[in-house]
């Protein structure tokens, strides 16, 4: 089921963050968010999820409007719902067990036994087997973030969102990040919602991008067409690195 | 944000806190772990408090009195009145305000601006239950215990300076201590402890909680202050009204 944006426009303190949002984010595919720092990418999500109350328009998910539910409404919805933190947001008291097991302990009615299979799955589909009993603290900010993933695979979401998955990570950690959150998109077809302002995983995940710049969505597009667009904006974000303009030269 | 405000969305807070929890295991399991972090772990300090205050009380009002017209038992009973009416309350729960409220601050202020707090909300967890509940009740159950079991100590510890020290014996220290005693006296220790457990729990679970987390770790730090001031403001003032309405 896919999640449709209708004009979301959120403010803070008089000053307008989103001005009038509209996207529609499919079901199967890795939808990107992208755009430089302080745009409002963060806020668009928190608005999605809920995090942020809109201050107009509506959030959409699977045809049920999710901004005009009350919280106990919104229950049912946010339980199909896996996030991704930026800073992977792990319990630091919990074992890396019983951070992918929380959810399942606070919403289903599985047996222990059932919990902590289903637990082991997860942790062997992020490549983390054997790592139960570790800390967040004893492993490193790609294991973290894996650990983050399977916690938000957990219950079977329809929904995964990714707010800068790659932040903090090298590049080649953070290529394995990318794949494993475009493998779960297409393996569960859930509609998956990646923040990002990482060019590397623009290309290599990119199937439905929208550019926010000033809280506006200013292009819409896919991993193709962004490197070949004339748009101003979008050339300065794209072609940003020393590498990337290098790569245009050769390129043209 | 003026006083009346953060008063404001303190009851809020305190009103979503005692929501319906969404797996009572969880909360019980939850209150278990709180009354070991918060309580269990605070034991040492109290006993250490508790045993030297207790001694320090009775060599300063065995130096006040030292006149042939007051009995010596005396000591036992100015002892066993300061220990049970202020100090194993009052003085135990502002010492507790500031070792316990401190801890509750920065662990929620972090958990904060961390975004595990967004995480519990994402999931669809009412975080302020699922964090807060489970300290203030484990707060409510464990002080009173650790109140009485400072006032146990005071007592010992007064109790062996006195006969150590040759500053009175140990008939007339107990006949001091049993003295016109009014069990009342505990009960009225009892009474306001539970409301200094209640605010020791809430006041700095908001302080974290309403952390503004884009203040990163100077922030979370100023919250942990902020806390201890404002719950030992407060420890103080129902201190004065529970003792006006009750005692007077």
């Amino acid at each position: 089921m896919s999640i449709i944006v209708n004009n979301i426009k959120k403010g803070f303190n008089g000053t307008e963050i989103l001005k009038d949002v509209s996207f529609e984010f499919e079901k199967g595919k890795a939808n990107l968010i992208i755009g430089q720092s302080g745009s409002g990418k963060s806020v668009l999500t928190k608005c999605i999820v809920g995090l942020y109350e809109v201050d107009s328009g509506e959030v959409i998910y699977g045809g049920e409007n999710f901004s005009g539910m009350s919280k106990s409404e919104r229950k049912k919805i946010r339980s199909e719902i896996g996030m991704l933190f930026q800073g992977s947001a792990l319990f630091d008291s919990y074992s890396v067990q019983e951070n992918v097991m929380f959810p399942l302990t606070m919403f289903s009615d599985m047996s222990k036994e059932e919990m902590l299979d289903r637990v082991n799955f997860c942790l062997k589909r992020v490549e983390l087997e054997n790592k139960n009993h570790l800390y967040p603290s004893e492993i490193s900010g790609g294991m973290q973030k894996r650990v983050a993933i399977a916690r938000a695979i957990a219950l079977n979401p329809q929904y995964l969102f990714c707010d800068e998955p790659n932040s903090g990570l090298d590049p080649k950690t953070s290529i394995v990040i990318d794949n494993l959150i475009y493998d779960l998109t297409k393996e569960y077809d859930i509609t998956t919602v990646v923040i990002t302002h990482d060019m590397n995983s623009v290309m290599e995940i990119g199937e439905n991008i929208m550019y926010i710049h000033e809280g506006e969505n200013w292009w819409t597009g896919d991993k193709h067409s962004i490197v070949t667009t004339d748009n101003k904006e979008i050339g300065e974000f794209v072609y940003a690195s020393e590498f990337m303009k290098q790569l245009r030269g050769k390129l043209s | 944000m003026n006083l009346f405000e953060h008063i404001g969305r303190f009851i809020l807070m305190v009103k979503q806190a005692f929501t319906k929890p969404a797996k009572w295991s969880v909360l019980r399991k939850n209150i278990v772990i709180e009354i070991n972090t918060i309580g269990i772990s605070s034991l040492s300090i109290v006993a250490l408090l508790s045993l030297f205050i207790g001694a320090v009380m009775v060599i300063q009002t065995a130096s006040n009195i030292d006149s042939p017209l007051i009995p010596a038992y005396t000591v036992g009973f100015a002892t066993r009145q300061s220990i049970i009416l202020e100090f194993s309350s009052t003085m135990i729960c502002l010492i507790l305000a500031g070792k316990v409220g401190s801890n509750i601050a920065s662990e929620i202020g972090t958990m904060k601006l961390t975004e595990q707090i967004d995480a519990l909300e994402v999931m669809g967890v009412n975080s302020i239950n699922h964090l807060i509940l489970p300290k203030i009740l484990a707060s409510l159950f464990i002080f009173p215990f650790i109140v009485l079991i400072s006032m146990g100590l005071g007592l010992i510890g007064g109790g062996l300076i006195g006969t150590q020290a040759g500053i009175i014996t140990l008939e007339k220290y107990i006949m001091g201590l049993q003295y016109y005693f009014d069990p009342f006296s505990v009960s009225y220790s009892i009474f306001k402890t539970l409301f200094f457990a209640f605010f020791i729990a809430t006041i700095p679970s908001y302080f974290g909680y309403y952390v503004n987390p884009s203040g990163g770790a100077l922030e979370v730090g100023r919250s942990g202050t902020k806390s201890v001031v404002a719950s030992s403001t407060v420890i103080l003032l129902i201190n004065l009204i529970i003792t006006y309405f009750l005692l007077l």
